[in-house]
């Protein structure tokens, strides 16, 4: 990657204890005042298959993961199999080769370094477990970067924090032998990618669940709900840790049917409510979406994607569920769909979806994908202080006594009702599932079916006029306009930087708003473009379906990828590069 | 004081003439009245099913949902407002059926929900076609040769799924049903109030009559309401002798007591405003 930043990978079977030694690795950068981003790909299983996590570490801000691999850490044979290939010219291995035999023969070429360093050994010298030989990895890698020790050891006591004293003193004591074999043999001036430490700037680094879960907090969310699956169950994890510090109740139901309707049901009662699955539990999910807009009970829901139908690849990523997530459940209703690009608009998203939900008394939902929602990335911290808790036409206790008669579902011009919630007197009503009149109770006149249709679309109207429009990026005059929408947003925005390098000038319309959607800007844009291009995680281009639905227009190319796998960006440069000359 | 007159809406039920549904919907209301609830202070949830229309006759806040869900939409406005007095109501199918799994699960959870179960022993709305508890054997639209499982026992299945008060009642015991249905309400925990509710267009077997020849209250026995093994017993009766009244009743914490965060204010009436992340956003560094 050449100075100032270093892709790192490591990989082994589940079971070698993958997981933390990368996210080690990713901090001990991060807290050096690099940016970081940082990937993880995993099958779905508890030990034995392949593992691997990824660090990009740069001076400058860094948006997604990359193909190319400086340093590969391999603690299996497979690892050097499996992403040989990835190595930049020069590239080194860090291997144990008193477990892999490894000459410069097995390589297909011959620029790789290979770094052999006695992990096991280390490890069982260290005291501790043979899986240590991941810590000794990690002091190794740290060596070669060229980092102070004292980087890796309070990384690990904060990671390590509530394990036993012994484990965490294993830990460092093998990664520092690891450390000092390094510097010892002095491999890292045949290395030579020394990093700088850029102290200064403390940036955070999480997850774009974990900011989804921030940005609850911090929206007032009280009451969380959620069945497991991977990829949202982290943000469960996250929500039940803060339970207690931030008075909220956090929930782990029987089921995703019981888990969306106890949010409506908390939702209902007046506090602010999610949940959040992946494709197949919002499956289940999908019949109570419909009775929370029915009702206008306020909910947001978070739906993380992973390759489907049905159980499909569980660890993996794709961008399937656009379209399903726009028309589930039973008949026509608004909904807002949201789709955030990045750790940033993780959490700023989240806050709106609250707010929106509140707002307009509907469901709200999230659209992440496992990359977006695994992968960790710095970030400045949050800026807080222009958030504003907007709770819509929420009546208190003194304003409801002065409303006199109350009709929960009263026909306004906005089409949003007055609110209340049981406990307030004066503002006793029903909510159902069946059509009902302004004041909640059963009807299927057809005058009030159709006033109620109109009245709850009303209020998407209303709604259209507030959401901000999508942001381009990049140069007002490009050759190439690339329209995409959720995670893609790193890696394309790689890629622009490296189009940039061959004078390929590329900008980027990012969709977060899928409903309301921006059809006129983006029906401009197509017209005002010299090229278009859609970039989807997807089979069947959901998003350009999408367009030509809303515009009647066709994005001219589409770039689509559904190997389970997001884009490298210099996949994307490539297909543009083959738009630009080709199409 | 709250009355009989304050729990009257704008409609009036639409069961059919005879529904055994009747005698629950006034039982409710009296109990309400007797437990001199402050009407907004009560929220009734109920599913899909003639039966789960009845929180539209009864002016207090109500859920009326979807089919088989009224237990976690309950437990989520129980849970977001722990001031509430939280009653559900659905039929058997509602219950029993589709919505099984929460039922378990609400109940091993020892919520403070007050569950009445109109147990007609077919679907109603859907026009007679068998349920979870219809008798074996008995034919219905969906079961023309007679239906082939056994009957769910809710009773013995409330036992073990550890419900905390556990009872039966008669839509013809309209006094001995109240009384089932404050107490239940009074309990603190999950509270079953199963109803053997004769359904008068669509069940030609459990009839006023049919049940009418075999119930007996349990009250008048010596029947002792804190053994478990006893009160699983007793559940098993059916057919010549059935009883209703009080099975079982435990006190064990509920779900709520265990949440030390809204021991002092219900979630909905906490500030929202302001929520501090300083901390918890200088954890990710
Ligand atoms: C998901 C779903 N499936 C099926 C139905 C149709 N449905 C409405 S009520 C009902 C059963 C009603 O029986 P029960 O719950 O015993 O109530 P009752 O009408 O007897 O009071 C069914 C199957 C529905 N509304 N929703």
């Amino acid at each position: 990657m050449g100075v100032g930043g270093l892709s790192w990978k490591i990989g082994g079977g589940a079971g070698y204890g993958i997981m933390t030694t990368g996210f080690i690795f990713s901090k001990v950068c991060s807290r050096a005042g690099l940016h970081v981003f940082d990937h993880i790909e995993y099958p779905s299983l508890i030990r034995g298959g392949h593992n691997t996590y990824q660090v990009i570490a740069k001076v400058e801000e860094v948006f997604s993961h990359l193909k190319k691999v400086d340093l590969l850490v391999a603690l299996n044979r497979e690892t050097i199999d499996r992403h040989e290939d990835e190595l930049v010219l020069g590239g080194a291995i860090l291997y144990d080769g008193d477990k892999i035999s490894l000459i410069e023969e097995d390589l297909g070429r011959k620029d790789v370094r290979l770094y052999n360093v006695p992990l096991l050994r280390l490890a069982e010298e260290s005291g501790g477990r043979r899986i240590m030989m991941n810590s000794v990895a990690l002091g190794a890698s740290v060596a070669l970067i060229g980092f102070d020790f004292a980087r890796i050891s309070s990384v690990m006591r904060d990671v390590f924090q509530g394990k036993a004293r012994d484990t965490i003193d294993f830990n460092i004591k093998a990664a520092k032998l690891g450390y000092d074999y390094v510097k010892c043999k002095a491999i890292e001036k045949d290395f030579r990618r020394e990093l700088p430490e850029v102290d200064g700037k403390k940036r955070m680094l999480l997850t774009g669940n974990e900011a989804v879960g921030l940005g609850a907090v911090k929206a007032g969310c009280k009451f969380y709900s959620a069945y497991p699956m991977t990829p949202s169950s982290s943000i469960l994890h996250f929500m039940a840790a803060q339970e207690r510090s931030f008075g909220m109740v956090v929930k782990h139901t029987e089921d995703e049917i019981a888990a969306i309707n106890m949010a409506i049901g908390a939702g209902f009662a007046g506090a602010r409510a999610m949940t959040a699955t992946s494709g197949g539990g919002f499956s289940l999910m999908s019949e109570a979406l419909g009775l929370a807009a029915i009702t206008e009970t306020p909910i947001v829901v978070v739906v993380c994607q992973r390759p489907g139908p049905s159980t499909g690849l569980p660890t993996r990523t794709e961008q399937g569920d656009l379209k399903f997530i726009l028309h589930a459940s039973q008949g026509d209703f608004p909904r807002f769909v949201i789709a955030p690009g990045d750790v940033e608009e993780c959490f700023y998203r989240t806050i709106e979806a609250f707010n929106l939900a509140e707002k307009y008394q509907c469901p709200v939902i999230l659209l992440l994908d496992k990359y977006l929602s695994e992968s960790h990335k710095t970030a400045e911290k949050f800026e807080v202080s222009e958030i504003k808790i907007e709770r819509g036409s929420l009546l208190n206790d003194e304003e409801l006594e002065k409303i006199g008669e109350f009709k929960r579902y009263e026909f306004t011009e906005t089409g949003i009702s007055p609110r209340a919630i049981p406990s307030q007197e004066g503002g006793i009503f029903t909510a159902t599932g069946n059509e009902h009149d302004e004041t909640g109770y059963l009807s299927e006149d057809k005058t009030v079916r159709t006033r109620m249709m109109d009245k709850r679309f009303r209020k998407f109207e209303q709604a259209k006029k507030e959401v901000p429009e999508p942001e381009l990026f990049g140069p007002q005059d490009a050759e190439v306009t690339i329209i995409a929408w959720g995670s893609t947003k790193g890696p394309i925005k790689e890629a622009i930087r490296l189009l940039a390098h061959d004078e390929i000038r590329t900008n980027f319309l990012q969709i977060v708003y899928l409903n309301p959607f921006p059809a006129d800007i983006i029906s401009r844009t197509i017209d005002t473009s010299k090229k278009t291009v859609v970039v989807e995680n997807n089979k069947t281009a959901q998003l350009a379906n999408l367009i030509r639905e809303k515009t009647g227009k066709e994005v001219e190319h589409k770039i689509l990828k559904y190997d389970g796998r997001q884009f490298f960006p210099t996949e994307i440069c490539q297909m543009i590069r083959e738009v630009m000359y080709n199409g | 004081m709250v009355e009989l007159a304050d729990l009257k809406t704008v409609g009036q039920p639409n069961w059919c003439p005879g529904c055994g549904n009747f005698p629950i919907w006034h039982s409710l209301k009296k109990a309400i009245v007797e437990l001199n609830l402050k009407t907004h202070n009560v929220a009734i949830f109920s599913g899909i099913g003639c039966s789960s229309k009845m929180p539209h006759w009864v002016n207090t806040y109500g859920f009326h949902s979807i089919h088989g869900r009224p237990l976690p939409i309950a437990t989520g406005a129980r849970l977001a407002n722990n001031s509430l007095t939280v009653v559900a109501v659905g039929g058997d199918g509602d219950g029993y059926g589709i919505g099984v799994g929460h039922f378990v699960h609400a109940m091993r959870r020892n919520l403070n929900i007050a569950y009445i179960v109109t147990n007609n022993q077919v679907y109603g709305l859907t026009t007679g076609q068998t349920s979870p508890t219809s008798d074996k054997g008995y034919a219905t639209k969906s079961t023309p040769t007679g239906v082939i499982e056994m009957p769910i026992n809710p009773i013995a299945l409330a036992i073990a799924s550890g419900a905390t008060y556990i009872s039966r009642g008669f839509s013809k015991e309209m006094k001995h049903l109240t009384k089932l249905i404050v107490d239940g309400v009074r309990h603190n925990g999950f509270a079953l109030v199963d109803v053997l509710q004769p359904c008068v267009t669509f069940n030609r077997k459990n009839t006023y009559k049919w049940f009418s020849e075999r119930v007996y209250k349990l009250e008048e026995t010596n029947h002792d309401t804190t053994n478990k093994q006893a009160a699983f017993l007793k559940s098993l009766e059916w057919n010549d002798h059935i009883p209703i009244g009080l099975f079982y009743k435990e006190i064990r914490p509920t779900y709520e007591d265990e949440l030390q965060q809204i021991a002092e204010t219900p979630l909905a009436r906490q500030k929202i405003e302001d929520i501090n992340i300083g901390t918890l956003m200088t954890e990710f560094e």
